[in-house]
């Protein structure tokens, strides 16, 4: 304990320091948590779970994983692409696009919605059109695919573009200068150097794509069994004072948000023993 | 393979990296890129391998127009002044790398990678790292593997960015010398980088000085030492005295002192610098001559295998001479001793241009 030289602050202002960061902890962290899962199990394990196997809930449940099912690729496949122009090369427009990535991020989801509804809806730029042709977006699923893809597209991309720079264009020209094609080198030289920030990334925008609420909400319609995405679903109970439902519901999001998390705590153990390594 | 660089230019926004270049390279020579930071060897190199495009001018491999070959089918090796091997891949396969990618048709069959890798691997010495990483290798075994690397492919030309440059002074010592040796035995056409000129001048069968984004001088070692083209490498090939004057009738005046000229001097009646080297100085007691000059010794530095002098000038100017350690001994030279320099060879710049006239003297008249 003696170690440590610079620490001057008197042994009870540091406990009372680590105290007050305690308890914020508790207050707004633990309590809520634990009140999900009590509030969830509080009418038994019975309920609990009778709730859980509704079809509506079940559909909802289905629905949330479809949209990350889709969501989460499409982001995949756009993050990389736009985060490898974005590091590895130079081209006019270059900032615009950086900004356009971080988007999504600065608007409020609900306007996210409202874009979507302003571009398919029924008095929207495309509505009468899609009406005409028979292809329904807004209110039911594409949309909710849609608007989840759009809030969720900055995750992926923000994640790669640092580490990708820092890593340089270097390999990427050993490659070329070893024969290697395009694909070639980015299969071999630049994929396996970013897994890791890549993994981060999805798992990020895995994450914000099965909690997405505000978007979601706009676009939905909110049909029970239909458009109901598992967060719109826990509202929908808890309006109609179905509270252990609601938990019941809130919990598996809970659960998927825990999983995440440990998942994301795996993943950055990794990335930053690689990068360490690389520095050494 | 030769390379023949035809008016090039290159600028990177409103920086001139390089302008109207030109160079040709024969078969089988090894040729440094010697100049400061700045002055456009590594964009040349790179236009050479094809990863920057020349925005005027050609370049010919082997009499062929090169410049809508994409990199990968230049066949050239190129070795990067940080190595970038490929940190996620073994020793093994990063040297692998080039046989693996090759189109399925000409591609070797596995166990003839493992042959010619373990080759490679032998080659510079290092195949007991086969199963290491990057990482685990220090920078000179690393800028080796780099070498085996681009040598996997057979290039027909071998590009080589500051290969020495992040390397302690021993091993870079070492590695250069038998990058020499390395030559010798393979005559693959390489050009080098580097910013330094003892580096240059020790591997290389010709150099190529650049400045500015221009190329100074070309010749062999012998020749830009001994016969620099310009100002700039007189400076940037060894130490260099400096001393202001003025030219009248094929005399240099400094002060009161005038030293004699040669016939070739120009620059009459204007004020101009005339240059030394460390080691073309005569130390005697007594004037030998016309030129010979008073000067005082301020400090010695015998460590080495010349001893470095430095003296203040009867102008007080400071000069910078070197003698070899028998001559020292021999002269026998204490501090604050005031003794008498002869230049054996004098550089006047000459008037407008960076030119100059060389001037010797030793022998043909120095001793009045």
């Amino acid at each position: 304990m003696r170690k440590n030289q610079t620490r001057t602050e008197p042994r009870i202002i540091q406990r009372l320091l680590i105290g007050a960061a305690l308890l914020y902890l508790a207050f707004f962290l633990f309590l809520p948590l634990g009140c999900i899962f009590a509030g969830a199990l509080r009418k038994g394990a019975q309920v609990y779970f009778q709730s859980l196997a509704a079809p509506d809930a079940l559909s909802a449940i289905r629905l949330t994983f479809l949209t990350a099912l889709v969501a989460v690729p499409l982001n995949l496949v756009f993050g990389v692409a736009a985060s490898w122009a974005i590091a590895k090369f130079d081209f006019k427009g270059k900032n615009l696009l950086l900004t356009l990535i971080d988007l999504p991020l600065s608007v409020s989801p609900v306007i996210s919605g409202m874009v979507f509804i302003l571009l398919f809806g029924a008095q929207g730029y495309l509505g009468p059109w899609l009406a005409a042709h028979g292809i329904r977006i807004v209110f039911a699923i594409p949309a909710i695919i849609l608007a989840t893809t759009f809030v969720t597209f900055p995750f992926v991309a923000r994640e790669l573009i640092p580490v990708m720079k820092s890593q340089g264009t270097e390999e990427e020209e050993a490659a070329v200068t070893l024969g290697a094609n395009g694909w070639q080198t980015f299969r071999r030289v630049t994929l396996p150097n970013i897994r890791w920030g890549l993994l981060y990334g999805v798992i990020l925008c895995n994450a914000r794509a099965m909690g997405e609420f505000g978007a979601v909400s706009v676009v939905s319609g909110h049909i029970r069994g239909q458009t109901n995405t598992l967060p719109l679903y826990v509202e929908i109970l808890y309006n109609e004072y179905n509270f252990a439902a609601a938990f019941a519901a809130a919990s598996v999001l809970v659960f998927l948000a825990l999983v995440t998390l440990f998942a994301k705590r795996l993943v950055e153990r990794k990335f930053n023993e690689e990068k360490s390594g690389e520095t050494s | 393979m030769s390379i023949e660089i035809k008016n090039i230019s290159k600028a990177f926004g409103n920086f001139k990296a390089l302008k109207d270049v030109n160079l040709k390279v024969e078969t089988g020579e090894l040729i440094a890129l010697l100049g400061p930071s700045g002055s456009g060897k590594t964009t040349l190199l790179r236009i050479i391998a094809g990863l920057e495009t020349a925005e005027e001018g050609e370049v010919y491999f082997h009499g062929k127009d090169a410049q809508d070959r994409q990199t990968k089918d230049r066949q050239v090796g190129f070795v990067f002044q940080h190595y970038a091997l490929f940190r996620h891949m073994t020793v093994f396969e990063n040297v692998a790398f080039g046989l693996r990618v090759r189109p399925k048709k000409v591609r070797l069959p596995g166990e003839k990678i493992r042959e010619k890798v373990h080759e490679l691997l032998k080659l510079v010495q290092l195949d007991w790292v086969a199963d290491r990483y990057p990482t685990q290798l220090s920078g000179g075994q690393r800028q080796r593997i780099a070498l085996a690397r681009a040598l996997a492919v057979q290039p027909k030309v071998l590009l080589l960015d500051e290969p020495f440059g992040s390397l302690d002074a021993k091993v870079r010592k070492e590695l250069r010398q038998w990058l020499r040796r390395f030559h010798d035995e393979l005559h693959i056409t390489s050009l080098f980088v580097t910013h330094d000129q003892e580096e240059a001048l020790e591997v290389a069968d010709r150099v190529v000085v650049m400045n500015e984004g221009k190329v100074e001088q070309v010749g062999t070692p012998d020749e830009v030492y001994h016969n620099p083209a310009n100002v700039f490498v007189l400076n940037f090939l060894g130490n260099v005295n400096l001393f202001h004057t003025r030219v009248e009738e094929g005399k240099a005046y400094i002060g009161n002192l005038a030293f004699q000229l040669g016939k070739k001097a120009g620059t009459e009646g204007k004020a101009t610098k005339f240059y030394v080297r460390p080691h073309q100085f005569e130390l005697t007691r007594t004037p030998i001559g016309g030129n010979s000059f008073r000067a005082k010794l301020r400090h010695v530095n015998p460590a080495g295998s010349i001893v470095k002098l430095e003296f203040i000038s009867e102008w007080g100017d400071p000069v910078q001479v070197e003698i070899t350690q028998p001559v020292y001994k021999e002269l026998g030279l204490k501090k604050e001793e005031e003794i008498f320099l002869t230049p054996k060879e004098i550089r006047v710049e000459t008037g407008e241009s960076n030119y100059f006239d060389q001037v010797g003297f030793a022998g043909e008249g120095g001793g009045i």
